[in-house]
């Protein structure tokens, strides 16, 4: 059993916990993710670590009440433990030996890409940050972005604060103003990263995507969470959880990866509602 | 008195109720008939059997006990070469094995071996009471990567002679592909929770949820005061035929079609995990993970299931008895087809059509065998024309898996063959001093008892190693 040491709700959606697994905290690195089960009888899910206290033997996670698991853990109260708790998995992003990289965030994304804004920073790199959101009252983790970045842009779809508009629409004001980044890396909903990597384009930016499909064991053993790639002209399957998550946005298939993602849809939102009427009761 | 020329049968649920139920499908042997089976032994001068083990049972004199009705004398006897013995009894080939080198099988059926092992297995389960004794501490240590067939031998085989043994499984339950693999209708799951259990009780001891390459390296693992190393960590990525539509949802790897329904339980009502229920199903290959998935699809609900294989029911390679019992549940078998491509449906008019990108429909194309390949067996060739579409919802690629990277990519100085296959000498060392390794890390994807050989050899080789240092 795995304790949560630390319950945090930024927001009424998202929650960030600290979690007791020293194991994990001293070899987690930003863009890696955990797969954790909540209880004996829940689903595995992934979740990228969005920070680890090596010293205090804790990983963050940061992550959204939107179906039955994620709001079972929600439920969870300091003090308490969850099932199980596996990681760090997948490939660390890479950070090494970049002048200056545009980070951009979208939604409960920022959770995962703010440790990459923070190393950057931590090494030297020039960051802007550009961190998206629908609305005021869900942003979260301003403060960090603006201590890890040499420029942040908020942005919210209804102007309700900083930027009115998305995160692509900054990213290609800069662009044509001649700015340059080393490279672009982008973490959010798969649309948003659609976008990004079309915005950039025209600029020849390289752009790392982070995808997060549905995933099962999250250790290379089930092939669930295989994605597509386009590689000079040929078609190249790959694999998020030992391969990625990172991946070159230019040859990430997202039409594919956004189908893939709503496979179990009717299936999620019944258990969801399920869930959400269990733990009323239980209230 | 005559010899009977049959192997008694086995019971078996009757298959229209079964394909509907996921309780075990052999009923087993009751004390009578396990008994006459044991006596059709002729307990021959060669004992061509044991050689035929890959773990060499000593078959000849646990039949012998089996025959007078001593069961707990034949399981300890099998016990002495066999950590595993209700899942050997259940899941071994041994048509191919012990039961093909059978010197009755010359003349008639060879002696049911398998289905006296797992009656005899099962009888002590039952019946024994008295936890396995605990060996004294020869003061080592070692760790083994993996908690499936191998890895649960290699380490039964070390505990029981006093090595202080860590089990290592990434995922949260021990037992590899007898839990996450193998369905419940074939090995019941509370077997081999009842394996694991007897193993600890030899004092292993077994730590779910890590990863070794990731959560641990192999060489952190010695600085921790591991003296050797086996590495079990099974067959990796599943193989996919790199044909258009293989993304399609409802196409699913037989990892994690199984994965799904065994490990994470989506065979039971009202699952956590979820998966796909009904319709028509393809599953494409002909090994045992193919008539796994097939007959777990059936069982899930499915109203028609195809078994996609691209040779002959000859060169087929499933279990005998497998494909015997698919059949029997109503499993078609389309032999000498290949698939070509997975259709899908896509709403011409609303991209946002919840039914886009589902599986409709696969292609497959007639083959016949042309001229042997380099291995003998006749390769199969298209024949140009004969493509044709049948209607399914979900196709399940079961074509084999890829060894998996992890430990690889996080070992300095592990060799590895161009497939991925750790590299082993013949006592199961590798390219490293004080790693061993076994199973489909080594082999790609095999059986369950050519893994447990191979956990047995490790161990031998690691008692021997560490016992002359």
């Amino acid at each position: 059993m795995y304790q949560i040491i630390r319950r945090k709700e930024l927001n009424s959606s998202v929650t960030e916990m600290d979690i007791l697994a020293p194991l994990i905290a001293r070899k987690a690195k930003p863009g890696q993710f955990i797969i954790l089960r909540v209880d004996e009888e829940g689903e595995r899910i992934p979740l990228t670590i969005a920070g680890a206290d090596s010293e205090a033997g804790t990983v963050k996670i940061i992550f959204q009440n939107v179906g039955a698991t994620t709001m079972k853990l929600n439920a969870k109260k300091e003090g308490e433990s969850i099932q199980d708790f596996t990681g760090p998995l997948g490939t660390p992003t890479d950070i090494e030996n970049k002048k200056k990289v545009c980070v951009i965030g979208g939604g409960v994304g920022c959770a995962i890409a703010m440790p990459v804004a923070k190393a950057l920073h931590e090494a030297g790199t020039e960051v802007t940050s550009i961190i998206g959101f629908r609305n005021k009252d869900i942003l979260i983790l301003e403060d960090e972005f603006r201590s890890f970045s040499d420029r942040l842009i908020v942005t919210t779809d209804d102007g309700s604060y900083g930027f009115h508009g998305n995160v692509t629409v900054p990213l290609k004001e800069m662009l044509d103003s001649g700015e340059t980044f080393d490279e672009i890396i982008t973490i959010g909903p798969l649309i948003m990263m659609k976008f990004v990597v079309l915005t950039a384009k025209p600029y020849n930016v390289p752009v790392t995507v982070s995808m997060n499909p549905i995933m099962i064991d999250g250790t290379g053993m089930c092939g669930c969470c295989r994605l597509t790639l386009n590689q000079d002209g040929k078609k190249v399957t790959k694999f998020a959880c030992v391969d990625g998550p990172d991946f070159n946005g230019y040859e990430v298939d997202f039409d594919e990866a956004m189908s893939r993602n709503r496979m179990y849809i009717p299936y999620e939102t019944a258990k969801r509602e399920e869930t959400c009427n269990l733990l009323k009761e239980a209230d | 008195m005559a010899i009977n020329p049959n192997k008694h049968e086995m019971p078996t649920q009757d298959p229209a109720v079964r394909a509907h139920n996921f309780s075990e499908v052999a009923l087993g042997y009751d004390k009578e008939t396990a008994m006459a089976e044991a006596s059709r032994c002729l307990n021959c001068k060669n004992r061509p059997c044991v050689s035929g083990c890959p773990v060499n049972i000593h078959i000849p004199e646990f039949l012998a006990q089996a025959k007078e009705g001593n069961f707990e004398e034949a399981y300890q006897i099998i016990s002495e070469t066999s950590s595993l013995p209700a899942v050997c009894g259940r899941v071994c080939p041994q048509e191919s094995q012990c039961e093909s080198k059978c010197t009755l099988g010359i003349k008639f059926q060879p002696v049911g071996i398998g289905r006296v092992e797992r009656f005899v297995a099962d009888w002590h389960n039952a019946n024994s009471t008295a936890p396995a004794a605990k060996p004294a501490s020869n003061g080592h240590k070692v760790a083994v990567v993996g908690s499936g067939p191998s890895g649960l031998t290699c380490a039964g085989d070390l505990a029981r002679k006093g090595y202080q043994v860590t089990v290592y499984e990434a995922l949260h339950k021990a037992g590899g592909v007898l839990v996450y693999g193998i369905p419940e209708f074939r090995l019941p799951k509370a077997i081999v929770a009842r394996e694991v259990e007897t193993l600890k009780q030899l004092g292993v001891d077994i730590e779910t949820n890590i990863v070794i390459g990731k959560t641990l390296t192999i060489d952190e693992l010695f600085d921790m005061g591991f003296e050797a190393v086996f590495v079990g960590s099974g067959a990796g990525l599943p193989n996919f035929m790199n044909i258009p539509g293989e993304s399609l949802k409802g196409v699913y790897s037989a990892n994690e079609f199984l994965t799904r329904s065994n490990l994470m339980k989506a065979y039971l009502d009202d699952p956590s995990t979820p998966i796909m229920k009904g319709g028509k199903v393809a599953v494409v290959g002909g090994g045992n993970v193919a008539m796994d998935a097939a007959r777990t699809a059936l069982r899930l609900g499915a109203e028609k299931v195809y078994i996609v294989y691209r040779r002959s029911m000859t060169e087929l390679p499933a279990r005998k008895e497998e494909v015997e019992h698919a059949q029997e549940e109503g499993i078609e078998f389309l032999l000498l087809h290949n698939p070509t491509e997975i259709l899908g449906y896509q709403n011409p008019d609303n991209p946002r059509d919840e039914r886009n990108g589902f599986v409709t429909g696969m292609k497959c194309i007639k083959m016949e065998l042309g001229e042997p390949d380099e291995k003998g067996r006749r390769r199969p060739v298209p024949i140009e024309g004969s493509e044709f579409t049948i209607d399914v919802d979900t196709v399940i690629m079961a074509i084999g898996t890829s060894p998996n990277p992890l430990i690889k990519n996080t070992t300095a100085g592990l060799e590895v063959n161009k497939r991925g296959g750790i590299i082993v000498n013949e006592d199961g060392l590798t390219s490293r001093e004080k790693v061993y390794a076994g199973g489909d890390a080594v082999t790609g994807a095999a059986t369950v008892i050519s893994a447990m050989g191979a956990g047995k050899v490790a161990a031998k080789a690691i008692d021997e190693y560490l016992s002359a240092a």
